[in-house]
């Protein structure tokens, strides 16, 4: 196999000119998906036995079964019912890119919820209550302790999720979405050149989650702080300001 | 009885239960303004349940509690528990009890200075300018000035409970809740604790302080009480109670640590 550098670079071209559809289909899956994880794990958490019922066999079933699979539910099997096709949600899951965005949204909620509720069991109960005894209400409680650190405590797992998320947009290319990995697709049954397009394809994916990685880094890095080392007293000791609301 | 002063805190006939175990069997306490009372007992005799009763970390099963003649409103539930019924006004009565405890419970995630604007600024809404101008004075106060910027987590044990309880007075409370202050710390610090304490104490807050420390129950405090399996076994002024207690059980408790 030749080194063509040339069918390389227009490779690349044509490839990125599908990332805003990746990308689409990422930001829009995760934060859905995120607002969906929010509602299970309070249901999980703080709800009564029958919404925290729900909420297991919600966590249960999405994650137990094959993305693929519940992707192929949604944009094939749903259309069969005349219900849904007379549904106000037909132009919804009639459109390949919403349905790729609603199973990847079903399926990371029942991650993110875990996720989330991991997080919020790692806050010290010392320090609830501490809080608790400062007379806090509930929802200052969770503003100002419970959330802060429990968002700390997730950010690991959660950015590998995100990460997972970026390839699984991948899996919309068999719902006829023309993100990354479908155009490439096409780009190999007109060119028959497997390896390269794919190298390619591979290479971008890579792009992109490394710089999802550096931002999870950086958020990481801006809300710990107080799990570093102790700052050198000789610099830190007289330092006024950085007081956050 | 007509003029005598409003208790700061009134605590009538509490009883708490865990399952099956009763762990206050009717105590009862007045503390008037200035008051520094020691609470005794050995561990399990309820003295740390008791004094979380006082601000409804733990609900008690049975009892009334006053503070500065303010009685917290609570009801019977279906399962013929206690429940606040008031939830606001028990977070304003915890706002005004602040309390230390024995792991000094500081917020991770903030600065001591953070920590201590963080009641006054968000509890009880004053201007964040002037919260921190009182916790800096404060800080000073414990000796903490130098390390406002630092996490709890870059502190000693010391240092910690200190700036626990200098986030305790910023929320300018009518009374101080200690629940073992000391017990955590390794001997070597807890003098310095011990000496931000009787500070306060000779300053005339009103304290309620749970603790192992002998000779503070002794010297700093005007009352001490000695809870044993669950009622108050002995009750009275430390130089009463510490030369000549009724209780039997009261010897055999301060003996234990003269030993």
């Amino acid at each position: 196999m030749d080194f063509d550098v040339a069918f390389l670079l227009s490779t690349f071209v044509k490839l990125v000119a599908a990332v805003p559809m990746t990308l689409g289909l990422f930001a829009a899956s995760v934060s859905l998906g995120a607002l969906l994880a929010l509602g299970i794990t309070y249901c999980r958490v703080s709800g009564g036995p029958l919404l925290s019922v729900f909420a297991r066999a919600y966590i249960f079933v999405f994650r137990g079964s094959p993305l693929l699979i519940q992707m192929f539910l949604i944009y094939y099997g749903l259309g069969q019912f005349p219900a849904v096709r007379h549904s106000l949600f037909w132009p919804v899951l009639r459109d390949p890119f919403s349905c790729a965005v609603v199973a990847l949204a079903l399926c990371t909620a029942g991650y993110q919820a875990e996720i989330m509720r991991g997080g919020l069991q790692a806050v010290p109960a010392r320090e609830i209550e501490a809080g608790r005894a400062a007379g806090m209400s509930r929802l200052l409680l969770f503003r100002r302790i419970i959330a802060p650190i429990a968002i700390r405590q997730a950010l690991p797992a959660y950015s590998t999720e995100v990460i997972l998320m970026v390839k699984s947009t991948a899996l919309a290319s068999l719902v006829t979405v023309w993100e990354v990995t479908g155009t490439a697709q096409r780009l190999i049954s007109q060119t028959y050149r497997t390896m390269e397009v794919f190298l390619v394809a591979t290479l971008i994916y890579l792009l992109i989650n490394f710089i999802i990685v550096r931002l999870m880094a950086l958020a990481e890095y801006r809300l710990s702080p107080h799990l570093r080392e102790r700052p050198d007293p000789a610099s830190s000791g007289g330092r006024q300001g950085e007081i956050h609301g | 009885m007509a003029d005598a002063p409003v208790p700061a805190i009134s605590v009538r006939n509490i009883h708490k239960s865990f399952g099956q175990h009763e762990v206050l069997r009717g105590i009862s306490l007045d503390a008037h303004d200035g008051d520094v009372i020691s609470i005794l007992g050995a561990s399990g005799s309820g003295k740390s349940t008791f004094l979380r009763c006082i601000n409804l970390l733990e609900t008690p099963d049975e009892g009334e509690i006053t503070v500065a003649g303010e009685a917290i409103a609570m009801k019977r539930n279906r399962m013929g528990s206690l429940v606040p019924t008031d939830r606001k006004q028990v977070d304003r009565i915890r706002s005004e009890l602040a309390m230390v405890f024995q792991s000094f419970n500081l917020w991770s995630h903030m600065t001591v200075l953070q920590n201590l604007i963080e009641g006054p600024v968000h509890v009880l809404k004053r201007p964040k300018a002037e919260c921190i101008a009182e916790a800096e004075a404060l800080l000073e106060r414990v000796g903490l000035a130098e390390r406002r910027n630092y996490y709890p987590a870059h502190l000693s044990g010391g240092q910690q409970q200190r700036a626990a309880i200098a986030r305790a007075l910023a929320m300018q409370p009518k009374a101080l809740l200690f629940d073992e202050p000391t017990s955590a710390l390794d001997p070597e610090l807890v003098g310095e604790v011990l000496k931000v304490m009787r500070s306060l104490a000779e300053e005339g807050r009103t304290m309620l302080v749970v603790t192992h420390e002998m000779a503070f129950a002794r010297n700093v405090s005007d009352r001490v009480m000695f809870l044993h399996e669950g009622v108050v076994e002995a009750d009275g002024a430390p130089e009463d109670i510490f030369t000549n207690s009724d209780s039997e059980r009261f010897r055999q408790f301060i003996g234990g640590f003269q030993a």
